[in-house]
């Protein structure tokens, strides 16, 4: 087994008195890939706005073996983590080029001069990018908007890299490329905690996977096994996907 | 009025105007970056035209020991903040990081006050000791409630320019003063003489304003300040802190607010308490761009420098009135284009 990289204990999440998560426990080992997969409100992006310090929660969250629950957002990007929210949080009135630049903020801090060279590399990840660098990241379409937001992201050259439902609103092509794109980043030793509507697509780049179900982890197992189980065929994989509107209350 | 008086006052109506332009540009800043309506922006005028007038006398500004006191408050509530997140073994170093820069500072113009250096050097002292007085009033007065609502902010921003001002009567007196020009000549151009003062604060200032665009367009830090003011939550998803922030944008404005005292001091007297009607001139202009747009709120400033200097002819005593009644169509015309702003969260 390799080694473990995100550890988190029995989370809590509540927002005011509404208990969003309830003793969650995910771990993420180096150089793997793991998905979340769950119905409509089952917390999943609460969950990862938690881990990355954006929403205050109880309970254990371990980082390379050092507990960061106390730690600001800013400084857990320092630390190699990165999240790529639901809402994507670009810059909309700076140029595509600008917004790559500012992902890589915490290492110009720090003097890294390979700043430069991961530019390069996102603009051959994404070569539409590359096209549209001096257009503003709010006049982009969707898709490229997506891809603005996953390489802002890499230019933080992080350890952990965690997508909140990067295929959101994209044609199925594009969401091919997309998890193509993502599949291919654990070759350059990037750890991802993937949440995904398309279950299948998740299922089938990820090493392992958990089910979200109101606030609980409701299973969890090697990916492979989890998309042959029979409930979460039912739920999550049969046609039309029926679990999928299923809401918390 | 001929045509001499009418070039004579467009004359002052630009200078005050490049003045106005820079403090606008900080109050859009300030309030960009940390939601602060910063009222005490003349202050730093103030502050940075009476400093250079006292060390013109070989003596020690007062700004000296304020920034001392706020680095020793600054210091201690760090240590506080630390103290009470459960990392006291931090504090040592935080504590080091907060004092060493003003009291390096400080220490350089207690030294250097009564050398009766040239001017040159007077001003550079001059423009530490208040630069560096921009990030302790953010660190003391505004970053424990960074996260409250606009309105508390405001509230904090005007007890610190009740404050600032109570200061400057301590340490300066109740008297006005002028610094020495800092060019003498006078300049025949046409039927009108231009003052070498007024050609040093139209070239300080666009080679500031173009140095400042040079700072939020092509460097890293001040993409990231442009960043925060667009998008706080995204600047802290790559990041970017906010206070980090409001530290830099605090010590702009500061400075920006002291070359500014810098270069009005020899065209007009300035007392204690000047900095408030310059500020909320400055103010109004970068109302006028919506607190928002830059180049917007450049038109205002040149458009409350013409109305105050046009006014001043004809109703010298109602001048400030008449800038101000200005501002309401404006203030009108502007909410019904519905140019407004949302607050964040
Ligand atoms: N700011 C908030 N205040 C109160 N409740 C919230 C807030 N944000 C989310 N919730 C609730 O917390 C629960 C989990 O929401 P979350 O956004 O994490 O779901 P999700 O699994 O990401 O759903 P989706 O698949 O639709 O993105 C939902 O019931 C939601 O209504
Ligand atoms: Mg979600």
């Amino acid at each position: 087994m390799s080694e473990r990289l995100l550890a988190v204990s029995d989370l809590n999440v509540r927002y005011g008195k509404v208990e969003a998560i309830y003793k969650a426990s995910i771990n993420v080992d180096r150089g793997t890939i793991v998905s979340v997969i769950g119905p409509n409100g089952a917390g999943k992006t609460t969950l990862l706005n938690a881990i990355m310090g954006v929403l205050p929660s109880q309970g254990g969250i371990e980082f390379c073996g050092a507990n960061i629950g106390r730690l600001t957002t800013e400084q857990r990007v320092a630390k190699g983590m990165c999240l790529v929210p639901e809402s994507r949080e670009l810059f909309a009135q700076m140029s595509v080029a600008d917004n790559l630049e500012l992902g890589a903020f915490t290492r110009y801090r720090r003097g890294d001069k390979g700043i430069k060279q991961s530019l390069d590399e996102v603009y051959e990840l994404f070569p539409r990018l590359l096209e549209r660098r001096t257009q503003l990241a709010g006049s982009l379409s969707g898709g490229e908007r997506q891809m603005l937001a996953l390489g802002r992201a890499l230019m933080s050259k992080p350890t952990l890299l965690m997508l909140d439902e990067p295929s959101l609103g994209l044609a199925p092509l594009i969401v091919k490329e997309i998890l193509h794109n993502i599949s291919n980043l654990r070759s350059t030793g990037v750890s991802i905690l993937l949440i995904e509507q398309n279950a299948r697509a998740a299922l089938q780049i990820s090493d392992y996977g958990y089910v979200l179900e109101n606030g609980d982890i409701a299973m969890e197992g090697l990916s492979k096994e989890l998309a042959n189980d029979p409930k979460v065929i039912e739920s999550y994989l049969g046609m039309g996907g029926a679990g999928q509107d299923r809401d918390k209350k | 009025m001929d045509s001499t008086i009418f070039l004579l006052l467009a004359q002052d109506a630009l200078t005050n105007g490049a003045i106005y332009i820079l403090l606008a540009l900080a109050t859009i800043l300030i309030f960009g970056v940390t939601r602060i309506i910063f009222i005490p922006q003349g202050e730093f005028v103030a502050f940075g035209a009476l400093t250079l007038a006292t060390l013109q006398m070989g003596e020690v500004p007062g700004t000296v020991w304020l920034v001392v006191a706020l680095a020793v408050v600054a210091a201690i509530m760090e240590a506080y903040r630390l103290l009470r997140m459960g990392v006291s073994r931090e504090i040592p170093a935080a504590v080091a990081r907060t004092l060493a820069p003003p009291l390096v500072v400080s220490g350089i113009a207690y030294v250097c006050a009564p050398l009766n250096l040239n001017l040159g050097w007077q001003v550079l002292l001059t423009v530490m000791l208040v630069t560096t007085l921009g990030p302790l009033v953010y660190r003391v007065a505004f970053r424990p409630i960074a996260d409250t609502s606009v309105l508390n902010l405001l509230i904090a921003a005007v007890a610190v320019h009740f404050a600032l001002v109570g200061l400057a009567l301590l340490f300066f007196g109740a008297e006005g003063f002028r610094t020495p020009a800092f060019s003498e000549a006078q300049i025949p151009l046409g039927v009108l003489t231009v003052s070498g003062q007024s050609i040093w604060v139209y070239v300080m200032s666009i080679a500031f304003i173009g140095l400042l665009a040079y700072f939020f367009g092509r460097t890293m830090y001040g993409k990231a300040l442009r960043a925060v003011a667009f998008n706080r939550n995204g600047a802290r998803l790559v990041g970017i802190s906010p206070s980090l922030a409001g530290t830099l944008a605090f010590a702009l404005a500061a400075l920006i607010g002291c070359l500014s005292g810098i270069l009005i001091g020899p065209i007009t007297t300035i007392y204690y308490d000047s900095g408030f009607l310059i500020g909320l001139k400055g103010f109004a202009s970068a109302i006028v761009g919506g607190l928002a747009s830059y180049p917007m709120a450049a038109g205002g400033a040149l458009l409350v420098g013409i109305t105050e200097s046009y006014s001043s002819f004809w109703l010298s005593a109602y001048k400030d009135v008449v800038v101000f009644t200005l501002i309401i169509p404006v203030l009108l015309w502007l909410s019904l284009r519905s140019v407004h702003f949302e607050e964040e969260e």
